[in-house]
């Protein structure tokens, strides 16, 4: 009995020892830092680095920062689901010594302005949040710039002016890169049509796989997704036709496929934005940044895309970094025809973000 | 229309091949009295450890062993539990579920989102896949099809056709006669149970080389639950089980090409179809046939010679 009681407190010291150890070695990495405020970064995830959609994204700009300010700490929290435990692990952090908190998912809102409330000295970014408070900022890209120069590409690639699109969820988001990326698809080729499927996943490889295969029966030979896995592009990759990927360069998944994809660059907005905190300037906001400021871009481009092509997609682009123009500018019409948009005008923020409608030339049911 | 329909009940067999494997083989540890809510659990460690495996040694037939090791292997503490220990087999089940989740995720951790180094390809059987409608419908699919097909007509050979099968089928109905005449009831339910096992790590395996090469945590999304309930609605009947299956592949096919045809129906509605039926055959069954083809009558219930 006791020889196991003994046992049993040597496995607890071990244990002990290689939890401390390993934290060791974070904590360690700032100290002579003492004159400045320490500055600590804890990032939320929805889902693990490795997924090679969005928390990959995001930990791809954790990793910028920690380059562009050596000074900076990072910690990280992954694989927090929505629900009970957000408010729980955010403090977790706080008590961790952050000051600076990064949440990248939507239903951590409530979660964060409840917490957000109780540390005042705390500041915290919300990725696609809606509310804005004296420490909370939101933050997003106008991917839909990114998604409109990817339908440029596809429609330039098509052969059968079908377009096959594996959408996620109804929502303004989802809906709003439809469109665009319907829209670029038409400025080089006015019959292409865009199929939209739904999955109402964000995360289930085989039924986004199901879908782009369904898609790809019925003679769509280019693939685009919304989706955080890359089996949209493994699916069009064995049917031997394209795909347009989302979120990271998904073109190792899917080499022959590939054309290119709209990505997300979360590192330079983590930046700009822990140094305004370093020089005391920062002020909460909502930021909605899109190519200009490098937050939303394109991959690089497959080398089947033809060099013209290519031209004329870098030229669009500069129209929208140098804010000459903007991707739902009129005349746009509906999938009824009734024009939406007259000629001449831009939508607003706010109507892009409440995005309830296709544009002509998308075939799917919005299914209000 | 013809091709549509063609395409539509291969993606069906597809879809259906991993909840078949894993139907199958709760179909057979049910048949030895071993009810087991694992499935989800030993899919999903079948799924990571299939993926891993091939991953490393660039063989998809090692991942393939692995994923059946895993499975067996969790499959063998849920024996344990309930045929050494004589404990609630229902626990012990939902444990091995929520043990297999885990594990898989924590196994998986960094194989995340990596493309799998040598997927199962379709591979068209020559002369049987020539045949119009059929052909590309059945014979041009990945060998993993073949193989559930060949152990679906296999186990219901086993169970109903042979001695071997007679003793299974009696150890579920009632043990205490089996032991009687000296089949060990014990070696008789370890062996369904584990092998059992085996073929939902199967079901897992098909998931992670075959039908979306890839591992995602969870990725196999219900599909152990499905698989249980397909055994009910199945009867008990492996070749039942494998219509069954397909009809369930079918119903997660047609969600989709349903949209691409420009009809609106919910998805949600259609997901929900299979689960109808399955409610409705289990009303069916106890309304109408009680006795001659419910489940196994010794289904759950531990076996204790003393207790004769």
């Amino acid at each position: 009995m006791r020889k196991s009681k003994l046992g049993i407190l040597m496995l607890v010291l071990a244990l002990l020892l290689v939890f401390t150890a390993g934290c060791g070695g974070q904590a360690e990495k700032d100290q002579g830092q003492a004159d400045t405020e320490k500055i600590k970064v804890g990032f939320i995830y929805i889902g693990v680095p490795g997924d090679a959609g969005f928390t990959y994204s995001h930990d791809q700009g954790r990793q910028y920062l920690e380059k562009e300010i050596p000074e900076v700490e990072t910690a990280i929290l992954e694989n927090v689901h929505e629900g009970a435990d957000v408010e729980r692990s955010l403090e977790q952090l706080i008590q961790d010594g952050c000051n600076i908190i990064v949440a990248n998912s939507f239903g951590y809102g409530d979660a964060v302005l409840a917490v957000a409330k109780k540390y005042p000295d705390v500041k915290f970014l919300h990725c696609s949040g809606l509310e804005t408070e004296k420490n909370v900022s939101t933050y997003f890209g106008r991917i839909y710039q990114a998604r409109y120069l990817s339908g440029m590409v596809a429609g330039a690639m098509t052969k059968n002016n079908s377009l096959g699109y594996v959408a996620a969820y109804r929502i303004p988001e989802v809906v709003r890169g439809i469109n665009a990326y319907t829209l670029g698809a038409q400025a080089v080729n006015p019959n292409v049509k865009v199929k939209v499927v739904w999955t109402n996943t964000w995360f289930d490889p085989t039924k986004e796989k199901e879908a782009a295969k369904s898609l790809l029966e019925t003679g769509c030979d280019v693939i685009a997704q919304h989706q955080d896995t890359p089996s949209a592009q493994q699916a069009a990759e064995e049917a031997g036709k394209y795909s347009i990927g989302y979120n990271s360069d998904m073109s190792k998944f899917a080499p022959n496929a590939n054309l290119t994809s709209p990505v997300w660059n979360w590192g330079p907005y983590y930046v700009k934005t822990v140094k305004a905190v370093m020089d005391g300037t920062w002020k909460s906001e909502a930021y909605w940044g899109g190519l200009e400021d490098g937050i939303v871009d394109l991959a690089p481009i497959s080398d089947k895309v033809p060099a013209d092509i290519k031209k004329q997609v870098e030229a669009k682009k500069k129209e929208m970094t140098d804010k000459e123009w903007d991707v739902f500018t009129g005349p746009i019409k509906a999938q009824d025809g009734t024009v939406k948009v007259p000629e001449g005008k831009k939508m607003t923020d706010a109507e892009m973000l409440s995005f309830d409608w296709f544009v002509a030339g998308v075939e799917g049911n919005i299914g209000k | 229309m013809e091709s549509a329909t063609i395409a539509l009940l291969a993606a069906a067999i597809v879809a259906g091949t991993p909840i078949l494997f894993a139907a199958l083989g709760e179909l057979m540890a049910e048949r030895s009295g071993i009810l087991n809510l694992g499935v989800e659990g030993m899919m999903l460690v079948g799924a990571v450890l299939g993926f891993i495996f091939a991953s490393n040694t660039g063989n998809h037939w090692y991942g393939l062993l692995a994923a059946m090791m895993g499975g067996g292997l969790m499959a063998s503490i849920h024996a344990f539990i309930s045929v050494t220990l004589r404990g609630n087999q229902v626990v012990s089940g939902l444990a091995l579920t929520i043990f297999g989740t885990g594990i898989s995720g924590f196994m998986g951790k960094s194989y995340q989102g990596m493309p799998a180094a040598d997927p199962f390809r379709p591979i068209a059987v020559p002369l049987l896949g020539d045949i119009p409608v059929l052909g590309p419908i059945l014979f041009k699919q990945d060998a993993l099809v073949y193989i559930s097909l060949i152990l679906a007509i296999g186990l219901w050979y086993i169970l109903f056709r042979t001695r071997w099968g007679l003793r299974i089928r009696s150890v579920g109905e009632n043990p205490a006669a089996a032991d009687a005449v000296g089949i060990s009831v014990s070696r008789v339910r370890y062996i369904c149970t584990i092998l059992g096992g085996m073929f939902a790590g199967l079901g897992g395996a098909y998931l992670s080389l075959a039908y979306a090469p890839s591992w995602q945590e969870n990725m196999t999304a219900g599909r152990g639950w499905i698989a249980v309930a397909l055994v009910i609605f199945a009867l008990w009947n492996p070749l039942r089980g494998l219509l069954g299956s397909y009809l369930f592949g079918g119903v997660e096919a047609l969600t989709f090409r349903i949209q691409t045809i420009g009809i609106h129906v919910s998805s949600f509605f259609l997901a929900m179809l299979p689960y109808l039926l399955t409610i409705l055959v289990l009303v069916l069954v106890t309304i109408r046939l009680r006795q001659e083809a419910g489940a196994p009558r010794a289904l759950g219930v531990p076996y204790d010679r003393e207790e004769r």
